[in-house]
């Protein structure tokens, strides 16, 4: 096989080859079985049952950006797993949430971390945001044929603009047309919840800790109308994951400050269940 | 119609050798020292661009002399070869034992095959590990053997007095400060013994640094906190979390990045 890198003791010639920084395109030339997307797959009847992640907000502040999701994956009408995670750093000043095929896109996510980390130790600098967001179109367009397939993978990347200091949000569908979004997004099934809940709570002006509280106030109003949503689960302590990225760069709640803000949004919905109110006028 | 010449093996070999050390010593000298926090490599380089020492994954750093495109090549071939192995298998399960047999094999084989012309470089190869007994340094001259090595190493033009130099007075415990300061004062020896000084932005100076909290160990010292560390004044510990240093040099945040699959701890 064209992969096994040992057969000749020494590197191959497309190792020593000039020519692109990018680790998908090496990927591409010299191991394409290796891709996502670069599989046949068998013609099936029907749609397949895979483990599906559902919902991911972000929103922008004042110096950065937050990235949340739920932590429930679901197949069919069961839950799967309580304490997913598809929220992760793409590199220092990045982040990206998953919804859809978990599998699928665990996989995209560590080939997408690696191009970035790659083409920054081959050229010796880091990519653009912009760069960086358009990269992650390539990917999603490669996953077209198992898209279409039922086996879809929709994700939302965010990240601090070093160079126009502030935070950016680009979401995706599943054919890799990529659109900057301002202000707040959603995506998953769950989003539409989440969206009208943003749309509400958002203002321009926010603070990091209102951002942050926001998101979780979100999350909560998606998992409060769709079942394949997980709300905070405070008996198990399985709490949404949470990262604001800044100047400073990528940085995950931990565990107490999430259940912090969670509780809090909690407590209060047990005297407005129906969360925060805006004024009609 | 010429008749060729009979050489003898030992003799086309003797030449081929002699023509690789030749191009190596013309280069500028680079030495990597352990010190008790990690692996410190300092290289005369005036350039800000063109790098002798680089990263090549989460604990290991390649750095080497001679001719740059030969080196460069040798580089970005070891970065994808530990970057698909990684993503194959596991982060852990890239060495820099198996980087170095890979160049080992890599710089054999070009060596003894005719038809190439033979490398003029030399390499090393190191690896920071939990303590400095578990750190690796690999050598690799132009012809394909592997030396390991520990402490103290040094390459390149005039290496051999550097490396004596440095063998004196090296010791594993040193502190970064003085360990910079020692590389510094053996690369200006030159070989008529006299010393010149080199100052900071003649040097390139990078980092294995196991007390990082990354997953990515490399990083490359810069500008105020290298002249800080030269100039020996109370020696500060490298500031960590990088914004200051990287928006010093007007750098893209290169030393940064937060190990990718390991964000979630810090």
């Amino acid at each position: 096989m064209a992969a096994n890198f040992h057969d000749q003791g020494r590197l191959p010639a497309a190792f020593l080859r000039p020519g692109s920084s990018s680790f998908l395109d090496f990927l591409s030339d010299y191991a394409p079985e290796r891709l996502p997307g670069g599989r046949s797959l068998p013609p099936v009847e029907g749609p397949v049952e895979t483990v599906h992640g559902t919902t991911i907000v972000a929103a922008t502040f004042s110096g950065g950006v937050v990235l949340a999701g739920d932590r429930r994956a679901t197949m069919g009408n069961m839950i799967a797993q309580r304490d997913v995670e598809k929220v992760f750093p793409a590199d220092e000043f990045s982040a990206v949430g998953i919804a859809g095929t978990a599998g699928i896109a665990v996989e995209l996510v560590r080939l997408f971390q690696l191009e970035l980390e790659h083409f920054e130790k081959v050229e010796g600098h880091a990519l653009s945001l912009e760069g960086k967001a358009n990269r992650l179109s390539t990917m999603i367009r490669g996953n077209l044929g198992m898209a279409l397939q039922g086996l879809a993978v929709v994700p939302m990347f965010a990240g601090y603009d070093v160079e126009r200091q502030r935070g950016r949000i680009f979401s995706y569908d599943v054919t890799g047309g990529r659109s900057e979004e301002l202000g707040f997004a959603a995506v998953g099934s769950g989003s539409i919840f989440a969206r009208g809940s943003l749309k509400k709570l958002h203002r321009d002006d926010l603070g990091e800790e209102q951002a942050t509280t926001a998101v979780v106030q979100a999350l909560y109003d998606a998992a409060d109308d769709d079942s394949a949503t997980g709300g905070p689960d405070l008996a198990r302590r399985i709490f949404p994951i949470v990262a604001v990225i800044t100047e400073d760069g990528y940085r995950r709640l931990t565990e107490d400050e999430v259940s912090g803000i969670a509780r809090a949004v909690h407590e209060a919905r047990l005297q407005l269940p129906n969360g925060p109110q805006a004024p009609v006028l | 119609m010429s008749t060729p010449f009979y050489v003898s093996p030992q003799q086309a070999m003797a030449d081929r050798a002699e023509y690789a050390r030749k191009g190596i010593a013309r280069g500028r000298g680079l030495v990597v020292l352990q010190y008790a926090d990690g692996i410190v490599f300092v290289a005369e380089n005036p350039s800000r661009a063109l790098h002798k020492v680089s990263e090549i994954y989460d604990r290991i750093a390649f750095a080497a002399t001679g001719k740059y495109n030969e080196y460069e090549s040798l580089r970005i071939g070891g970065t994808r070869y530990a970057d698909l192995r990684g993503y194959t298998y596991d982060r852990e399960d890239v060495t820099a034992r198996g980087l170095a047999n890979l160049y080992a094999q890599t710089l054999g084989n070009i060596f003894s095959s005719g038809a190439e012309k033979p490398y003029e470089v030399e390499l090393l190869v190191a690896e920071v590990g939990e303590s400095p007994a578990e750190d690796e340094i690999y050598r690799l001259p132009h012809d394909g053997s592997i030396i390991d090595e520990h402490g103290s190493v040094a390459v390149g033009g005039n290496s051999d007095q550097i490396g004596s130099y440095l063998g004196q007075r090296h010791r594993d415990d040193m502190d970064l400060g003085e360990a910079l300061r020692l590389a510094v004062e053996s690369l200006g020896r030159d070989s008529g013994g006299n010393d010149r000084t080199l100052t900071a932005d003649q040097l390139e100076v990078a980092l294995l640094d196991r007390k990082r909290p990354q997953q990515r160990k490399f990083k490359r010292l810069l500008g105020r906190q290298l002249a800080e560390l030269l100039d020996g004044a109370g020696t500060p510990a490298p500031a960590e979390g990088g914004g200051e240093e990287a928006a010093e040099s007007g750098a893209a945040p290169d030393e940064g990045a937060a190990g990718a699959e390991d964000g979630s701890k810090d």
